[in-house]
């Protein structure tokens, strides 16, 4: 009987944590199912002036809220714009804020978050205070009144995003550098005379990058929710930059009559998010087999 | 008991102050005059110095940190500059019903995620483990201003089963109250329901590994039993905490279910503070939610604490 690719003995000798984790992850059909779709939407995003049928902003007054058709695929909105064109140039926006301000917090929140966990003492008390203080505010809440106070635009709505998400990496990363400090590799460097930039960039930091990793991909599908969140509330990207969730608000008033107009952009929200989920739990089974769910 | 709860109120206070000095830096610190904020660009000098004198805005930056300090512990938040309201009184009175809408949300979440979380734990590797696993992946992924909107459409527009959007008191109309507020029950509990659906099937799991469940079956006693006296029991303990740290999750949900379906809640309250500029209540509203999550994260530790014998009040 053939034994199944999990009872396979790994091939430790010559592989890096790197390549076994990477072959892992390329084994988890939901996870590879996942990045299949995100990729699908980057390309799109990507090329939109290529694939995108009609100009973003064509407006069109004689085919006003038209349905689905061979000339329009998924129909039309209030101003007889081509909903499939704004769907594409959507993804833009929702990636781009997603990962940008993701990138953000990753690198604010894992800076401070390394920092307080290696230094300890007043800076961490102070960080930590601070991030635990940033946590107990409800994210939507606090990104909607962030997004209210610096004005509605594109950079703000990352910056909102970025700001009330740099707390989960803070706290996530001052809990594994002081895990990995305890380690015989870091006392180590240490007593070899490095300096304590070194230990943490060139030593702890390459241990700990994993689960920072598995974070970011988790925390990217929130930032995308938030983004469509801030924009069906009409503080986010602001008309006429097509956005999902300013889309899908827009097409309340015609649900009755035209509810096409809130499928497309509905579903390409719930797509993006779920193929964020699917690879963040792959990447969590692959690389933080402590993490995995049973 | 007594002396755990009061130790662990203490505990809170650095945070809680920090929590003060955040929300209070969210309007003054931030880049802006918040005058001109709440004015707009084209107010006038004039208008923009008049309120600053009036707001303080004129004194060093810790002096009105200290005075707002000492307004906010006699419950004083302002006055909404919309129409000079109490911003406690309003912030009061939106309340009751964003509770009433939570309490129905945590229902609705914990009908689907004990059956579900259950079914996946017992069944786990099958074909039902694998249908519970993309219901919660769904559930999670399921953006609920897109779900509530789907909800109109079949439940409100096609099937006409329920309205689609307003709201009575539930004091006024207990019957109208529940079928309005139905589908915005759905909307926010569907998405906390995957989340609880997935942290039950991790704790049954755990739970019916340990030996006393093996030593119940052993015994005779049936699977369904064991389950539920034993088994359900100790690991609803986790997820009632995982339940009350989802308490931001439920504000979240709420201020885009309340958009949507037009209940006059605290969510509401929020939105409308933004479109209006009205800085004293989304301020207002802000400290009350991270004072609402510090309150049901103190109450859940001392259920958990409470709940498991294994925990010394020290």
């Amino acid at each position: 009987m053939d034994p199944s690719p999990i009872e396979q003995p790994e091939p430790a000798r010559g592989r890096t944590l790197w390549a076994r984790g990477v072959t892992r992850f390329f084994r988890n059909r939901l996870g590879l199912t996942g990045l299949v779709i995100l990729l699908v939407f980057a390309a799109l995003a990507l090329l939109a002036p290529v694939i995108a049928p009609y100009g973003v902003a064509e407006v069109n007054f004689s085919r006003l809220r038209a349905p689905p058709s061979a000339d329009h695929w998924l129909g039309t909105d209030e101003l007889g714009r081509d909903t499939f064109t704004r769907v594409v140039y959507g993804a833009r926006i929702s990636l781009t804020v997603g990962l940008g301000s993701v990138f953000i917090a990753l690198f604010a929140g894992s800076l401070l978050g390394m920092l307080a966990g290696f230094l300890g003492g007043w800076f961490d008390e102070v960080v930590m205070r601070v991030m635990d203080a940033m946590l107990s505010l409800p994210f939507l809440v606090l990104a909607i009144a962030l997004a209210a106070i610096l004005g509605p635009n594109l950079q703000n709505t990352i910056l909102a995003i970025a700001i009330v998400s740099t707390p989960p990496f803070a706290r996530l990363t001052r809990g594994q550098v002081l895990s990995e400090k305890e380690r015989d590799y870091v006392q180590a460097s240490a007593a070899l005379g490095a300096r304590w930039t070194r230990t943490l960039l060139r030593h702890i930091l390459p241990n700990i990058l994993s689960v920072i990793i598995v974070q970011a991909s988790l925390a990217t599908a929130i930032a995308v929710l938030a983004e469509s969140a801030l924009s069906f509330l009409g503080l986010g990207v602001q008309p006429p930059t097509p956005s999902w969730g300013s889309m899908l608000n827009t097409s309340r008033g015609y649900l009755a009559t035209q509810p096409w107009m809130a499928f497309s952009p509905g579903i390409a929200i719930f797509l993006v998010v779920l193929a964020l989920n699917l690879v963040g739990d792959g990447l969590r089974d692959a690389f933080d087999p402590r993490m995995r769910p049973r | 008991m007594i002396t755990f709860a009061l130790r662990r109120l203490l505990a809170t206070v650095p945070t809680l102050l920090v929590v003060t000095l955040l929300v209070f830096g969210l309007v003054r610190l931030l880049p802006g005059d918040p005058a001109r904020l709440m004015l707009g660009e084209s107010a006038n000098p004039q208008a923009i110095a008049e309120l600053r004198t009036q707001m303080g805005l004129d004194r060093p930056i810790m002096v009105q940190y200290g005075a707002w300090l000492a307004d906010v512990a006699r419950f004083d938040l302002g006055r909404s500059l919309v129409d000079n309201a109490s911003v406690s009184r309003i912030i009061g009175q939106k309340l009751p019903t964003t509770i009433e809408l939570s309490v129905l949300s945590m229902l609705v979440a914990l009908l689907l995620a004990v059956p579900a979380g259950t079914i996946s734990a017992v069944q786990r590797g099958k074909p039902l483990d694998s249908a519970v696993t993309i219901f919660a992946l769904t559930g999670i992924s399921m953006p609920n201003f897109f779900l509530g909107i789907l909800l109109i459409f079949f439940f409100s527009v096609q099937l006409r089963w329920v309205p689609a959007s307003g709201y009575v008191s539930l004091m006024d109309d207990p019957v109208r109250n529940l079928s309005l507020m139905v589908l915005p029950a759905i909307t926010i509990g569907v998405g906390l329901g995957a989340i609880l659906t997935r942290y039950l099937r991790a704790s049954l799991l755990e739970t019916l590994s340990q030996d006393y469940v093996r030593t119940a079956l052993a015994k005779g006693v049936p699977g369904l039993a064991v389950i539920a006296r034993h088994a359900l029991r100790n690991a609803m303990i986790p997820v009632i905490t995982a339940f009350g740290l989802q308490l931001g999750t439920l504000l979240g949900g709420a201020i885009i279910t309340e958009q949507i379906f037009s209940i006059p809640g605290f969510g509401r309250l929020l939105v409308d503070a933004v479109s209006t500029r009205d800085l004293p209540v989304i301020q207002g509203v802000v400290l009350v939610a991270a004072m609402a999550v510090f309150l049901v994260s103190f109450i859940v530790d001392l259920l958990y604490a409470a709940a498991d014998p294994r925990i010394t009040y020290t």
